[in-house]
């Protein structure tokens, strides 16, 4: 049976990639596109779904598994192998780099099969990529705080207005060449250490 | 200052990858000019893999994980050769509670003889049909690893078969534990410490080990991306030297509360360091409130345990046979011959001056008592090395060793 849109299957313990994966396949096009989160009970699922492409994330320790069960094909039925063409290295590559690598039906044409990986590469990279922004700027938003408590140590320790306690942290950072943000932490450390001087 | 080699290496959280670690974290790399960086796996699929396209020049790997690489037998792979073994024994085979009361009404006792408790889960298998429950599940961490050959090498001897008495699963090991106690298997085979950790859960008996299955039998390997060793000879050598030198520290009982510490870290293995002691010490306990010491239970440097035998190789390949992953035909037996490379062990330490063994393979189970052997340099003891059922592995006899198996496997029916 030739079925007009393959039908997906995205095994991904992240929920949010999960889905940003799933957005992807289908404004591609792709209306079969099924989700699982948990491996539980995935042979059954399987058999149910009969999907002509699984995507799998790398982080998932149950690859071994799924392998297996693939070889054993009495699960699925029919058999499976890895997708990619063994000498397309580029594409191997890209995929484990971003941390995702896929299964397909024996035989299934690889053109049509080359579209879903691209896409779940490069879904899996904008999300990677969100997620370093996102951590870059609760790591920005951290030391702006920091900053901010050291400056208020010294304006009331040596009495200096805010400007000046910027200068003092900046100037101080400079001369050990070191991250604002870390200067201003050792001074929160140390006012802790300290006590009386920091009375928050 | 640069090191003058760079070397990245995966590993799968698991005691018997301590050699690499160590070699890595505790300088034995560095002292050789090696900058060893390591990265934790969470599936050998992943280690494969990032083998093959070149992220890791070598890997932790199950012993006859290159074998099934080399043979086309996994998805993607590249050719992968084995220098170097990390271990000899380490595992054991792990059962439910459930399963234990079973076999003890059939005459189990705590004291892991194979025999005994192959017998003892063979007559609670057939009691189990007879009243037509579900078949046992057993879990295994990959189809081509050491846990279920061996796991498959006792039940068949034990008369029970393991394709059609038993169901056997792959479960990754450090969710084997959870697994067991979860319900979803009855028992399993593993490396430690995830057997100790179903004891110290309460939820798994320890019924026998692998050391008792086949004294001194080989575990882990470093596989290495065939290509970059043949481009790479003298980093590779450097390598092999620092893990000689890391392996002599890691056996060595005065360094065994820092390893085990080493080791609980939460890049390794994430657990106590208690729960470690049990594969240093070879004392485990068993379950419930009984304990013992196993000779031999996990030697990382002794008796040679780094020596890539070409026979482990083989006595893998008679298993791979016997179970149908592969055909035995005279070029999977070259391919299997190939794999391991105690010419590149012998050539990278020669400059040591440590005890080198003369042959590239032995009859395996011949062995009575620790015995000298022939070697370059220093003296050298190996064994003693017995299969459970006083069976011997000759390498020379390999038709032979495949077609008597054959038959065992049918009488088990």
């Amino acid at each position: 049976m030739v079925r007009s849109s393959l039908a997906v299957l995205v095994i991904d313990e992240n929920r949010i990639r999960a889905s940003i994966i799933e957005a992807g396949l289908r404004e591609a096009g792709h209306e079969h596109v099924t989700v699982i989160h948990d491996v539980t009970g995935i042979a059954r699922r399987i058999a149910e779904i009969e999907p002509d492409v699984i995507v799998i994330d790398l982080e998932n320790p149950n690859r071994d598994m799924l392998e297996n069960m693939f070889q054993l094909s009495r699960a699925v039925k029919r058999p499976i192998a890895m997708f990619v063409d063994r000498s397309d290295q580029a594409s191997i590559e890209a995929a484990v780099d971003a941390g995702v690598s896929a299964y397909v039906v024996d035989g299934l044409r690889q053109e049509r099969v080359k579209s879903i990986l691209d896409m779940a590469v490069s879904r899996f990279n904008a999300f990677s990529r969100m997620a370093r922004e996102l951590e870059e700027a609760r790591s920005e938003l951290e030391s702006r705080k920091v900053i901010d408590r050291a400056k208020g140590i010294l304006m009331k320790s040596r009495g200096l207005s805010e400007e000046a306690a910027y200068t003092l942290l900046r100037k101080t950072a400079m001369n050990q060449n070191r991250k604002i943000s870390d200067i201003a932490q050792s001074l929160v450390t140390a006012a802790g250490l300290l006590g009386p001087l920091e009375d928050e | 200052m640069a090191a003058a080699h760079q070397i990245t290496a995966g590993f799968m959280p698991l005691f018997d990858s301590a050699v690499l670690v160590v070699a890595g974290e505790l300088g034995f790399a560095a002292r050789e000019g090696v900058e060893l960086t390591l990265h934790r796996e969470t599936s050998w699929a992943n280690i494969r893999d990032r083998i093959a396209i070149g992220h890791f020049h070598l890997a932790h790997m199950l012993g006859p994980m290159p074998l099934a690489c080399n043979l086309g037998l996994t998805p993607l792979a590249s050719e992968t050769i084995v220098p170097f073994s990390l271990g000899l024994g380490g595992n054991c085979v792990t059962v439910s509670n459930t399963v234990w009361e079973g076999m003890a009404e059939h005459g189990a006792a705590p004291d892991l003889e194979p025999a005994r408790a192959g017998a003892a889960l063979g007559a609670f298998i057939r009691e189990r049909a007879a009243t037509g429950s579900d078949p046992l599940r057993f879990a295994v961490v990959h189809p081509h690893s050491g846990h279920n050959y061996e796991l498959r090498y006792w039940l068949a001897t034990c008369g029970i078969d393991p394709e059609r008495d038993i169901e056997i699963v792959i479960v990754p090991p450090p969710f084997m534990a959870d697994a067991l106690a979860a319900g979803r298997i009855d028992g399993y085979c593993v490396g430690e410490p995830w057997n100790s950790a179903s004891v110290a859960a309460g939820t798994g008996h320890i019924v026998t080990v692998k050391a008792l299955l086949w004294r001194n039998s080989p575990e882990k390997v470093i596989g290495v991306r065939k290509a970059w060793a043949e481009e790479n000879p003298e980093a590779l050598a450097a390598l092999l030297r620092a893990l000689h030198h890391s392996a002599r520290w890691c056996q060595d009982p005065k360094n065994h509360a820092e390893l085990a510490a080493l080791m609980a870290g939460q890049g390794f293995l994430g657990l106590p360091p208690a729960v470690q002691m049990p594969i240093l010490t070879g004392r485990l306990r068993l379950g419930g409130d009984a304990e013992r010491a196993i000779e031999d239970f996990f030697v990382p440097f002794d008796k040679a345990a780094n020596f890539p035998w070409k026979s482990h190789a083989l006595w893998f390949y008679t298993q791979m046979v016997r179970w149908g992953h592969v055909a035995h035909t005279p070029e999977n037996l070259a391919i299997a011959w190939n794999c391991y490379r105690p010419d590149l062990y012998r050539s990278a330490l020669k400059p040591l001056g440590v005890a080198l063994p003369g042959a590239n393979a032995k009859v395996e189970g011949a062995l009575k008592a620790a015995t000298p052997v022939g070697s370059a340099g220093a003296s050298l003891v190996l064994g003693p090395d017995g299969f459970f059922d006083g069976q011997i592995f000759d390498p020379d006899e390999i038709d032979a060793y495949i077609a008597g198996q054959k038959h065992a496997g049918s009488l088990a029916q």
